[in-house]
């Protein structure tokens, strides 16, 4: 990850692990958006749009590499065009019925015009593996406020929405009946969705953003079957996953997001193992 | 007709969906604390006409009086219990929780309850008899379960209307005799209104006080006697139509076809071969 060399001089214990400021602001930069990524997510796979959460970060590649192309920093191109994605994709609807192919088709169109805006910058093979894979050890203290920022905007908007859209995700019949702007909510969602997918692909990249807002919200859900504790063991979940994901990268020098994605994993199997077995 | 304890009226209501007439010239009156059978057809305008009760559907012509006063969507004196979605099954979410989802779901914040909210969710689930099926997960309960939550839903708030929208889908003939039995406790013991929507005739028969039917965009009012005969039915489907009624229940046939209202089973509510094409 290009900090060997810095790494390999003091790496005796985790005091010495705070003493890097790469490592301070990894450590910041993964707190705040596992925190959004586990709460968002909860809800993403509570309404079943994990399918959309993956499209968008796809989306934002496009978004990040034609970004480069003009000149303006990738976070802002990531941003930009995931946010129009979600808005565009909420106001299909709420019935998700034959919107997987749609979907699909999107997505890999913006992977194709990602990949031509790449072929057009040179030299820029190393930051494609940033975007795609992610290099939270390479977060600059600018990155981590910008997303302290896009995590705050996240969880406001929840806190503002958060009970019309569980009643609208859960029961969106009834929620039209009681006057809830069940497409308006879609939309806001999605737009949430959107900036939480950005701030992930600074983490762990477009590619693994399921691991922080797919993995722990899932097995959250396998073990509690209640809202609030649900949406707190998913935030603590991906917490976990991602600092621990650091603490291991800075052991073992492999990649932190493979850490964080196996944690991922690990902790989902577990949840799923442990329930199967309890129910026997 | 206008009678001050009406619950329904509809005075010349036209409703359209799109471009196409589903109901038109409907006049109809139901009265406070009935039980009427809603039957048709699959398209014949039965979710439609809750819809426009509901004040989601605007009548393209005519008026509608709920309760005294003109429909208006976000009526918290109707309950309303929309037609299941195969999704609900894959919730890993507790039906507690579930129900509670509903409680001032319209208003904005955070998804949990307050404290009355949660009595209000025990109330319901005890009224029908799902205080344990509260705790739990909706993946793990039948469709029968899941219809009493719903019904529990519905009943948040003590409307004093209640629009069910083919509760009896997809369940085999002694749960639906469970929710017919339950819907008429309730609709007693609680001294509302009922609207409940069916495929079939017979499983209501001991419950209902009218029948609604509708067919080829029009409707026809009053008890089983007067409603189901040959000639009123073959005016509804635009076709010759006989009635028999063997062993205290009444078989609906067109030719030598049941047109579907007769007592054999529809497997998950998929439509039927023998469901007739009409009015269009």
């Amino acid at each position: 990850m290009g900090t060997k060399t810095a790494m390999s001089t003091t790496m005796d214990t985790e005091a010495g692990m705070l003493d890097y400021e790469f490592m301070r602001n990894a450590f910041a930069a993964a707190g705040i958006v596992a925190v959004v990524a586990g709460t968002v997510g909860y809800l993403l796979v509570l309404r079943g749009q994990t399918f959309a959460g993956h499209a968008l970060a796809h989306i934002g590649f496009t978004g990040a590499t034609g970004a480069v192309l003009l000149g303006v920093p990738p976070l802002w191109g990531l941003v930009g065009l995931t946010v129009l994605g979600g808005v565009g994709m909420g106001a299909m609807g709420e019935r998700l019925g034959q919107r997987d192919v749609a979907i699909g088709l999107v997505l890999s169109l913006a992977l194709g015009f990602g990949l031509l805006f790449l072929h057009f910058v040179t030299g820029f093979s190393t930051q494609a593996t940033a975007l795609l894979f992610g290099n939270v050890l390479a977060v600059e203290p600018d990155t981590v406020w910008a997303l302290a920022g896009l995590g705050v905007v996240s969880l406001g908007v929840l806190g503002v929405l958060g009970r019309p859209l569980l009643f609208a995700s859960l029961q969106p019949e009834l929620a039209e009946a009681r006057g809830v702007p069940v497409r308006a909510m879609g939309m806001a969602f999605l737009a949430v969705v959107a900036l939480t997918v950005a701030a992930c692909a600074q983490i762990v990249g477009v590619l693994l953003v399921f691991t922080l807002m797919v993995g722990p919200a899932a097995a959250a859900q396998r073990v509690v079957a209640r809202v609030g504790p649900g949406v707190a063991l998913a935030a603590g979940l991906a917490l976990a996953e991602a600092w621990g994901g650091i603490v291991l990268a800075y052991w073992t020098d492999w990649p932190t997001s493979f850490w964080i994605a196996a944690l991922s994993g690990a902790a989902y199997g577990v949840a799923y193992a442990g329930t199967a077995l309890a129910r026997r | 007709m206008s009678a001050p304890g009406n619950a329904i009226e509809l005075a010349d209501v036209r409703l359209v969906l799109g471009a196409r007439t589903v109901l038109g010239g409907v006049t109809l009156t139901v009265g406070a604390s009935e039980f009427v059978g809603v039957l048709g057809a699959n398209g014949a305008g039965k979710t439609t006409l809750m819809r426009a009760v509901l004040g989601l559907v605007p009548p393209a012509a005519g008026m509608i009086r709920v309760l005294g006063a003109p429909a208006r969507r976000g009526n918290p004196a109707i309950g309303y219990m929309p037609q299941g979605r195969a999704g609900l099954g894959a919730l890993r979410l507790c039906g507690r929780a579930f129900v509670a989802s509903a409680v001032d779901g319209h208003r904005w914040g955070l998804p949990w309850p307050s404290r009355t909210g949660w009595r209000e969710v025990d109330r319901v689930l005890d009224l029908v008899g799902g205080t344990a099926l509260g705790g739990r997960m909706l993946s793990e309960t039948s469709g029968g379960e899941r219809q009493r939550l719903l019904l529990a839903q519905a009943l948040l708030g003590q409307p004093r209307l209640l629009l069910l929208d083919e509760p009896l889908i997809s369940l085999d003939p002694s749960r639906a005799a469970e929710v017919v039995q339950l819907t008429k406790r309730l609709q007693l013991e609680l001294g509302i209104t009922v609207l409940f929507s069916a495929h079939e005739l017979n499983p209501l028969l001991g419950a209902l006080d009218r029948v609604l039917y509708l067919g080829g965009g029009g409707a026809a009012m009053g008890t089983v006697d007067e409603v189901i005969t040959g000639p009123v039915m073959s005016r509804l489907y635009g076709a010759p139509i006989e009635v028999v009624r063997a062993a205290g229940r009444v078989f609906v046939m067109s030719g030598d076809h049941d047109v579907g209202h007769g007592a054999h089973l529809h497997e998950d509510g998929h439509e039927d071969g023998h469901e007739h094409d009409h009015g269009h």
